[in-house]
C-alpha cells in the first residue's frame, strides 16, 4: 500500500482509506478479528472525532491537531535507518527493548522472541499469526469500541504494535522496555495497539516510552490492552517525551483479575497535546491499583488524564495521585472518574490530583468525581491549585539559597512524591534527573530519556 | 559596629507595627529583646531577615557598614545573617540533607570557595548534629516534616551551627520547649559565641536568659525599644511583669 497524500484528519478521508483498503486490512485477520474492524470502523463512523461539546473533551479541543496535515502510510516506511534510531540503551538499565518505529514493531532479528521460560514478546501483526488462539482470547476484550471514538478508529485501522505474553508462574526476569519512536520527514498519523497479558502469579516491569526523534509534528492514536491474571503483578511505567509538534491520544485498558495488583506510572514530561486515557476495571475480588501521575507541562502545551476505574467487584483498593506543575501558558487536565458498583463491598478508593501554576496564565480544570452505590466503603477525593508555597521560600532563601534554587527545590519536592514511587532504582535515578532538567528548562527532546546514551545517568545529590 | 537599626519604621497591610527602632549590635555581644506579645518582636527579626509581606516606611539598617535593606533576602544570609524561626517552615519533600547542602554550597559559592565535597559535607553534618545532640537520623527526613516542637527547634539550631553566621536572630526559639529541649538549645548557642559573631535573643520570658546570658537586654513595647539594661533588666521584668513597662508608658 503507498503512502497517501499529505492531508488533515478527518472523517470523509478516514472513511475512504478503510473503504478502499479494507481488503488489505483484513487480509491476515481471523473471521472475528475482520469483524471487530467492521465493527470499529462503523462505530467510528457514526461517532466521528469528539469535540468540545462532549464532556469528555471539554478541555481539550483537537481541532488544531486534526488540521494539520498528516501522511497516512498503512505499510512502514523503508527509509528511515533503523540502526541509527536504536543506536543504544540506556547505561545501567538491563532491559528487554521493544522498539517500534512510526508504531510498527522493529525487529532487530526475529519479529517474536520466545524465551525459555515461555514468554513471548515481539510483533502483534507476528503473534496473531503464530499465535492466534492467544491472541483471540484477549484481543479487543478490554478496548472500548463501542463508544471511544478514538479506541474504535485504532481498531479499524490497526496493523502492527507490540505483543507481549508472560505464562502463568513466569516472573520476568528483566523489566520489558516499549519504546515508541516517532521518525519521519512530514508529519504522520500513527496507530498502533499492543497486547499485554500476563497470566496467573506472573509478574512484568513494564516500561514504555514515547519519544520523537525530532521536531517533525505526529499524530499518534495507541490503544494499550492489559490483561493482568489472578495474582498477577504488573509494574508499569508510561513515559512521554515528545516534541511540542506532536499529539498523543494514548489509551491503555487494564483488566485485573482476581488479587492482581497493578501499579501504574504516567511521567509526562514533554508533549504538544498529550491525552492519557486510563481505564481500570477489577475483574476479581481483592485487586489493587496504584495510579501514579505527574506532568511537566510549559509554553503552550497541554495534557489531559481522564482515568476511569470500575470497582466491579469486592475488596479492591485503588489509588490515584497525580500531580502536574505547569508553566507560562500550559493547560492541564485531570478528570479521575471511580465507579463503585452495588456488589462492591469494601472498596477502597482514593483520588488526589495537585497541581501548581507557576504563572498567571497556566491552567488547570480538574474534577475528581466519585459514583458510590453502595454503603460499605472507604473513599475519598481532593484536588488543590495552589503557587509555590511564600513562607517555604522565605525560609529556604534565609538560610542562603538562592530564588531560583530554592523555587527548583520546592518544585522537585512537589514532583518527587510521585517520581519516589518508582520501584526500578535505575529508572527512579533517571527520571529524577529528567526531571530536574525539566524543571530547569534544560530537557531537550533530542537527549531522550533511552535512547542517546551521550548523556550518561548523573547522581543526584540527594 | 556590626549592625545599626536607626529609627526604623515598618508595615504590614498597612498596619504600622514598628515604631521608631534604635539597636546597635556589636561582635561578640548577646542582646535579649523582651515584650509582651504583639508589640513588634518578631517583625522587627522578619524586617532584619528581609521577609518581603513587610514594608520599610522609614529608617535604615547598616549591617557591616553596608545598607541591608537594599539586599534580598538570600544576599542578607549568605552575608552572615540568620534567622532561626519562630515556626519553622514545614517542606514535605525536601530533606535536610540536600536543603543543608544547597545552602552551605550556594553561601561557599557567594564566598569564591568551591563546594564542599559530598563526604567534608556528610563530615560537617555528623560533627554539626552533636552540637544539639540529635542522635536520630533526622537529616534524611523532609525539613520539619513530622517533626515535634523540640525537634523543630533543635533543627533551627543545627542549621545554624551548619551556616556559622556573623548575625543571629533567634525569635522564641524557647516558646513551647521543655526544660531539656531547651537546655540543650542554649547549650547549643553557647558553644557557638565567639567574639567575632553577635546573637539577638528574641523572648517572651525570662527563663532563656537563665541559659543564654545576655549583655544587653531591651524591652520593645507598641513598636519601640522603650528601655535597655543589662541582664538584671530581664529579672526585673519577671519579677515586675510587662505591667510596670507599660504603666510606665502611660
Amino acid at each position: 500500500m503507498e503512502s497517501t497524500n499529505l492531508s488533515p484528519i478527518t472523517l470523509s478521508r478516514l472513511v475512504s482509506l478503510y473503504e478502499t483498503h479494507r481488503q488489505q486490512l483484513v487480509a491476515c485477520d481471523t473471521p472475528r478479528l475482520a469483524g471487530l474492524r467492521d465493527r470499529a470502523f462503523q462505530s467510528f463512523a457514526s461517532l466521528g472525532f469528539p469535540d468540545t461539546k462532549q464532556e469528555g473533551w471539554r478541555h481539550t479541543d483537537l481541532k488544531e491537531s486534526l488540521a494539520r496535515l498528516y501522511d497516512y502510510p498503512l505499510d512502514p516506511l523503508k527509509e528511515t535507518d533503523i540502526q541509527k534510531v536504536f543506536q543504544c540503551n540506556i547505561p545501567h538499565l538491563d532491559t528487554a527493548i521493544l522498539g517500534q518505529l512510526n508504531g510498527w514493531y522493529v525487529s532487530r532479528d526475529v519479529p517474536l522472541m520466545e524465551l525459555g521460560n515461555g514468554m513471548i514478546m515481539g510483533s502483534l501483526s507476528e503473534a496473531r499469526k503464530k499465535y492466534p488462539e492467544l491472541v483471540e482470547k484477549y484481543y479487543g476484550r478490554a478496548a472500548d469500541d463501542t463508544t471511544d471514538a478514538f479506541t474504535a478508529l485504532n481498531t479499524a485501522f490497526v496493523r502492527d504494535g507490540v505483543f507481549v505474553y508472560v505464562p502463568a508462574g513466569v516472573k520476568s526476569p528483566r523489566p520489558v522496555q516499549m519504546i515508541n519512536v516517532i521518525h519521519h520527514k512530514s508529519n504522520l498519523l500513527i496507530q498502533s495497539r499492543n497486547l499485554i497479558i500476563l497470566g496467573e502469579n506472573a509478574r512484568l516491569s513494564l516500561v514504555h516510552c514515547d519519544d520523537s526523534y525530532n521536531h517533525q509534528g505526529s499524530f499518534s492514536n495507541i490503544v494499550t490492552e492489559i490483561f493482568a491474571g489472578e495474582n498477577a503483578f504488573l509494574d508499569h511505567y508510561k513515559l512521554q517525551n515528545l516534541n511540542n509538534n506532536s499529539t498523543l491520544i494514548s489509551s491503555t485498558f487494564f483488566r485485573l483479575d482476581k488479587a492482581a495488583g497493578l501499579e501504574s506510572h504516567y511521567i509526562s514530561l514533554n508533549g504538544g497535546l498529550l491525552r492519557n486515557n486510563i481505564r481500570v476495571v477489577f475483574d476479581g475480588t481483592h485487586g489493587r491499583a496504584d495510579l501514579f501521575g505527574l506532568y511537566l507541562m510549559d509554553k503552550k502545551q497541554h495534557v489531559d488524564n481522564q482515568i476511569y476505574v470500575d470497582h466491579a467487584f469486592p475488596e479492591c483498593t485503588s489509588t490515584e495521585v497525580f500531580k502536574g506543575i505547569l508553566d507560562e501558558n500550559a493547560r492541564g487536565v485531570f478528570n479521575g472518574h471511580v465507579l463503585v458498583r452495588r456488589n462492591a463491598v469494601k472498596t477502597d478508593a482514593r483520588q488526589s490530583n495537585k497541581n501548581m501554576l507557576l504563572t498567571d496564565s497556566a491552567r488547570v480544570n480538574s474534577k475528581p468525581f466519585l459514583e458510590i452505590y453502595n454503603d460499605d466503603v472507604k473513599c475519598s477525593h481532593g484536588s488543590s491549585v495552589g503557587q509555590l508555597d511564600s513562607m517555604a521560600m522565605f525560609y529556604l532563601r534565609q538560610r542562603g539559597i538562592s530564588e531560583e534554587s530554592a523555587r527548583m527545590l520546592l518544585m522537585f519536592a512537589f514532583a518527587n512524591e510521585v517520581v519516589a514511587k518508582i520501584a526500578i532504582p535505575e529508572l527512579r535515578g533517571r527520571i529524577e534527573d529528567m526531571v530536574k532538567k525539566r524543571l530547569q528548562g534544560e530537557l531537550q527532546i533530542c537527549e531522550q530519556c533511552v535512547l542517546h546514551c551521550s548523556t550518561p545517568e548523573k547522581n543526584i545529590n540527594q | 559596629m556590626l549592625l545599626s537599626i536607626n529609627d526604623l519604621h515598618a508595615s504590614i497591610a498597612d498596619k504600622e507595627i514598628l515604631k521608631g527602632v534604635h539597636l546597635e549590635v556589636n561582635k561578640g555581644e548577646v542582646h535579649a529583646i523582651m515584650g509582651p506579645n504583639g508589640t513588634g518582636k518578631s517583625t522587627l527579626a522578619s524586617v532584619i531577615a528581609g521577609r518581603e509581606v513587610f514594608e520599610v516606611t522609614h529608617g535604615e539598617i547598616t549591617y557591616q557598614g553596608k545598607n541591608l535593606l537594599k539586599m534580598a533576602v538570600e544576599e542578607r544570609a549568605r552575608e552572615g545573617i540568620f534567622l532561626g524561626f519562630q515556626y519553622p517552615v514545614e517542606i514535605p519533600g525536601v530533606s535536610i540533607t540536600n536543603f543543608m547542602r544547597t545552602a552551605v554550597n550556594e553561601i561557599r559559592k557567594y564566598k569564591g570557595l568551591d563546594p564542599l565535597s559530598g563526604i567534608d559535607f556528610m563530615r560537617l553534618m555528623e560533627e554539626k548534629k552533636k552540637l544539639v545532640e540529635i542522635t536520630s537520623n533526622l537529616t534524611n527526613r523532609s525539613v520539619n516534616e513530622g517533626f515535634s516542637g523540640g525537634e523543630k527547634k533543635k533543627n533551627e539550631i543545627f542549621q545554624m551551627a551548619m551556616l556559622e553566621p556573623t548575625l543571629a536572630i533567634l525569635d522564641e526559639t524557647d516558646s513551647g520547649l521543655d526544660i531539656d529541649a531547651l537546655r540543650i538549645v542554649a547549650n547549643g548557642v553557647n558553644k557557638l559565641r565567639r567574639p567575632d559573631n553577635a546573637f539577638v535573643v528574641i523572648t517572651h520570658y525570662q527563663r532563656l536568659l537563665d541559659y543564654i546570658v545576655p549583655d544587653f537586654v531591651h524591652v520593645l513595647f507598641e513598636g519601640r525599644i522603650v528601655k535597655s539594661g543589662g541582664k538584671e533588666l530581664a529579672l526585673e521584668l519577671e519579677e515586675k511583669g510587662y505591667d510596670w513597662i507599660k504603666k510606665a508608658q502611660e
